[in-house]
């Protein structure tokens, strides 16, 4: 950690020296947790650079990256680093029409995916590729399970290229280290694709000095090191899990844990408990939904002690975790609400063990982040986006403040500028956008600012307040400043709403689309005995529609209570006959809401809300998961919000 | 359809079977024969017989007539254990999982023909019973893993839905390492997407496990998909044996299924 100068697979090395026995990655195979000490993972990484190199991999050369969190994934992007190459993330769930676009920009010719399901899609890529493109040359799978008979050219198992690595280890000794020792850190360590909330995806390329600063950054602010454990679970291709699971993980020295498949990460992470852990606000809102459902389903006696020890937790819980004074017998309780619900919860939760919980990629609703800081699990916020190796803004333990995502993180700079975006300067900033000088060139100004697209204010204390997208934030004819994403991020923490589209810039009013969750309305729906076969008819029955009235009436008087914000209560909402889906395009691949898209396709509703009808009848094309396509159609209602009239706070 | 493996001897040879139950002829003079490593399917109407040829092979029926012969050796009478020593397991139609114990535990139990060790021994299970339960354990996992239910290793079966108990039918009887595997009506219930993974599964065990599999099943489309040659049963009696595209153009198979055109 005292060289600065240094790279990603130097740092690994240097692990392998101080501490080869420890455990550096575990995957849970085959129903146990197998381990990789810092030195096995540094003689694998080694072995599949040198099949790499074996294979023709030179400096400079791309590594497309496809699959599931998989330790032999990790590797093989430290590997392409030590050979002075630069690994590519990708999106597993993406479609072969989408990753072929990412596999051409990048010019990637060497491809590791994790399986059969991968393998087949990066083979219609093949043929998919432009003219002029490079081939997709080697594609090195992960599990053989499926593909034992696939003939096609330049596909190899993982062990097979392990293999390759060492006799071309044996035949060129050195070969590896002098590769090693070459790397630069201001060499690009990774490409990263955007999400494409905006138009085409674009590469994203990070330095090793970069994301080495930005990992350090985070480790030495909540201490983390050796013995602690992380959960990787989330998307390779995402900064965050790039942050987390690559560059703290090499800076840190800490676990990584990789979960058996991604339906069993519940359940792993009790097994682990991991002291560190990281998601997106969804992941946590998540949860708290499954601990929701099932409260509600319990006795009524363990409903009336959650009921009374949460009050509790809500009133004391923050100012213990944030160390403010609290009375005597309140801590008392809490220590007894702790041995009875709060324990039992984070244990359920998988959270016992938590030392630092973070969430980013969406502003969180303050009652979400107040229940898991008032359980005693200390969530934090952080700030930062693909270009800045997600390292902005960081809360440091004790002024955490729920409303803003902290002060600037060490080696970074802030600045508002006049319409309110935020911009950024530092250690963190990218080095530019793959093959794209003119994207570039559009967020880097002459001083060196990035411009982040959010539009945001700084408080007293240098804590940064993001409001929402800097292009996103509108006005009501009225002249009200409108935030849709403030307002549907209110709505969507009612566990009963999944997503919310707001509406209203240019408009006299605020209209809303609203999803409901499925599960959680679902449940509510059976516990009432009301029959309902499906989503659409779940979603139009007249209770339902009231249960989602009601939820909007309370966003309604909370914006009524805040400063600026009344004019924008939503007047009239709609539930949507269909779940918002990223296949559909409606939303990205990090499954945030695609307003311009949405409010075109579903134009017809649109203009209905705003015309004051009372009902409208609506056909859409549905995508499958296998590629089908389907038509749902509904006649949907067209319900008025309750609306209060503007608090002003008292002078 | 048969991704590499060379299609080889024939395994099971079924040789004029003919079965009644009191006046009804379920089954008369039936022929065919099963080749290795093939995916070889029985199709028919309801009330062709389907059900009843499987329980033949597996001798939960004994025909009155005619004779089995599996690798080599001719069989008359076969009780349902001998048939599970000789390598064939099966699925059922109508699930018949042990609702109350987990996916593992019912996994476990299709290891127990291959279970040495004798019941003191694995009460207490200790010194050879340990040794041994840790091998089984080890190969059930490895069919955890093949049939991706990871995520469902404790859950008690009953509380999975269908599609996923179908998945765990066809994992115990993969337990058994059979050379033959039936498969009664495997993708019954399913909607599309279980039916596509049921297909996919049933392909990588065929060429995973090397199982030869006889598989009954009433959508015509994915049995044309995935098998190699299908024979077809009408009241009891074969009117059809080929690969899919024979078996597709043959006057009597469209007859028995799309009605005589008048």
């Amino acid at each position: 950690m005292d060289t600065p100068n240094t790279t990603f697979p130097r740092l690994l090395m240097a692990h392998a020296r101080a501490r080869p026995q420890a455990p550096a990655v575990r995957e849970k195979d085959l129903g146990i947790w197998q381990t990789w000490g810092w030195a096995d993972v540094a003689r694998e990484v080694r072995e599949i650079a040198c099949g790499l190199a074996s294979l023709g991999f030179k400096p400079g050369d791309n590594l497309a990256v496809v699959g599931a969190n998989r330790p032999h994934l990790y590797m093989a992007m430290v590997a392409a680093q030590s050979l002075r190459g630069v690994p590519v993330p990708l999106y597993q769930d993406a479609i072969a029409g989408e990753m072929v676009f990412m596999l051409d920009d990048a010019s990637v010719e060497f491809v590791i995916a994790e399986d059969q399901e991968q393998v087949d899609k990066l083979l219609e890529c093949r043929a998919l590729r432009q003219d002029g493109a490079p081939p997709l040359r080697h594609i090195v799978y992960d599990d053989p399970k499926g593909l034992r008979h696939y003939a096609h050219e330049g596909l190899l198992g993982y062990d097979a290229l392990r293999a390759l690595g060492r006799t071309y280890d044996e035949a060129h000794p050195g070969f590896f280290d002098a590769a090693v020792a070459s790397g630069e850190p201001g060499d690009v360590g990774v490409i990263l694709y955007t999400s494409g909330t905006t138009g085409r995806p674009k590469g994203v390329c990070q330095t090793h000095a970069s994301f080495i600063a930005a990992g350090r950054g985070g480790v030495e602010t909540d201490r983390l090191g050796p013995g602690d454990n992380i959960m990787s679970y989330l998307p390779m291709a995402w900064v965050g899990d790039h942050l987390f699971s690559v560059a703290q993980w090499l800076v840190g020295g800490f676990t990584l844990n990789c979960p058996e498949s991604s339906e069993t990460v519940t359940s792993d992470m009790r097994e682990i408990g991991p002291s560190y852990y990281f998601g997106p606000p969804r992941t946590f809102e998540g949860l708290l939904t499954a601990v929701s459902i099932r409260m509600e389903d319990a006795a009524r006696p363990k409903r009336w002690l959650y009921a009374k020890f949460m009050a509790l937790a809500r009133r004391v819980g923050a100012d213990l975790l944030n160390g403010h004074p609290v009375a005597l017998g309140d801590r008392l309780l809490y220590a007894l609400g702790d041995l009875v619900i709060y324990g039992p919860l984070r244990n359920v939760l998988g959270m016992s063990r938590i030392r630092v919980a973070y969430t980013a990629g969406a502003a969180i609703g303050p009652d979400l982040f107040r229940f898991y800081r008032s359980i005693g699990v200390n969530l934090k916020q952080f700030y930062g986006q693909t270009e800045t190796c997600a390292y902005v803004c960081l809360q440091q333990d004790g002024k955490v403040k729920l409303q803003t995502v902290g002060a600037a993180a060490p080696g970074m700079e802030l600045r508002i500028a006049a319409d309110g975006e935020v911009l950024v300067r530092g250690v963190s900033v990218l080095k530019g956008y793959h093959r794209r000088p003119d994207a570039t060139a559009e967020v880097l100004d002459a001083e060196g600012y990035f411009h982040t697209g959010d539009a945001g204010v700084l408080d007293a204390e240098g804590h940064l307040r993001i409001i929402d997208r800097a292009k996103d934030v509108g006005r009501l004819n009225g002249g009200a400043l409108f935030a849709p994403n403030y307002i549907e991020n209110k709505l969507k923490f009612f566990p009963q709403i999944k997503e919310a589209v707001c509406f209203g810039h240019g408009r006299d009013e605020v209209c809303a689309f609203i999803n409901i969750d499925s599960e959680a309305v679902g449940n509510w729906a059976e516990r009432r005995g009301l029959p309902y076969g499906g989503y659409v008819d779940l979603a139009t029955k007249a209770d339902v529609l009231d249960l989602v009235a009601d939820c909007i009436g309370q966003v309604n008087a909370d914006l009524a209570a805040e400063h600026g914000m009344a004019d924008t209560q939503i007047s009239r909402f709609l539930v949507l006959h269909k779940e918002l889906d990223p296949d559909d395009d409606e939303l990205t691949r990090t499954r945030k809401v695609r307003r311009g898209f949405i409010a075109e396709k579903y134009a017809v509703l649109v203009d209905a809300l705003y015309a004051r009808r009372p009902e409208q009848y609506i056909e859409t094309q549905v995508k499958f998961e296998d590629g089908r396509t389907g038509l749902v159609h509904a006649t949907l209602k067209i319900v008025d919000a309750k609306r209060f009239p503007a608090v002003r706070a008292a002078a | 359809m048969n991704g590499g493996r060379p299609i080889g001897e024939v395994v099971l040879d079924v040789q004029n079977i003919s079965l009644s139950f009191g006046g009804v002829r379920a089954l008369s003079d039936i022929s065919f024969d099963v080749r290795e490593h093939e995916v070889r399917a029985i199709i028919g109407p309801n009330g062709a017989g389907k059900s009843s040829m499987l329980n033949c092979i597996n001798g939960v029926y004994t025909p009155q007539e005619g004779a089995i012969m599996f690798r080599g050796r001719t069989f008359r009478h076969m009780n349902s254990r001998q048939v599970a020593e000789m390598g064939v397991a099966r699925t059922f139609q109508n699930l018949s999982l042990f609702q109350g114990m987990s996916v593992l535990d019912n996994l476990m139990t299709g290891r127990n023909l291959r279970m040495r060790c004798n019941l003191f021994q694995q009460a207490i299970r200790w010194g050879a019973a340990e040794r041994e339960e840790i091998r089984h354990r080890e190969f059930v996992e490895h069919i955890i893993d093949f049939l991706e239910i990871q995520a469902h290793r404790k859950t008690p079966v009953g509380q999975l839905p269908y599609g996923l108990q179908k998945r765990v039918d066809l994992g115990r009887a993969l337990a058994m390492e059979p050379q033959v595997l039936l498969l009664d009506e495997p993708m019954a219930g399913m909607n599309v997407e279980e039916k596509q993974d049921m297909s996919r599964f049933i392909l990588d065990v065929n060429d995973e496990f090397g199982a030869t599999i006889v598989l009954i099943e009433h959508d015509m489309g994915v049995v044309m998909d995935i098998s190699d040659r299908v024979v077809v049963l009408d009241y009891g009696r074969k009117i059809g044996d080929g690969t899919p595209d024979e078996v597709r153009q043959d006057e009597n198979v469209i007859r028995a299924y799309l009605g005589v055109e008048h």
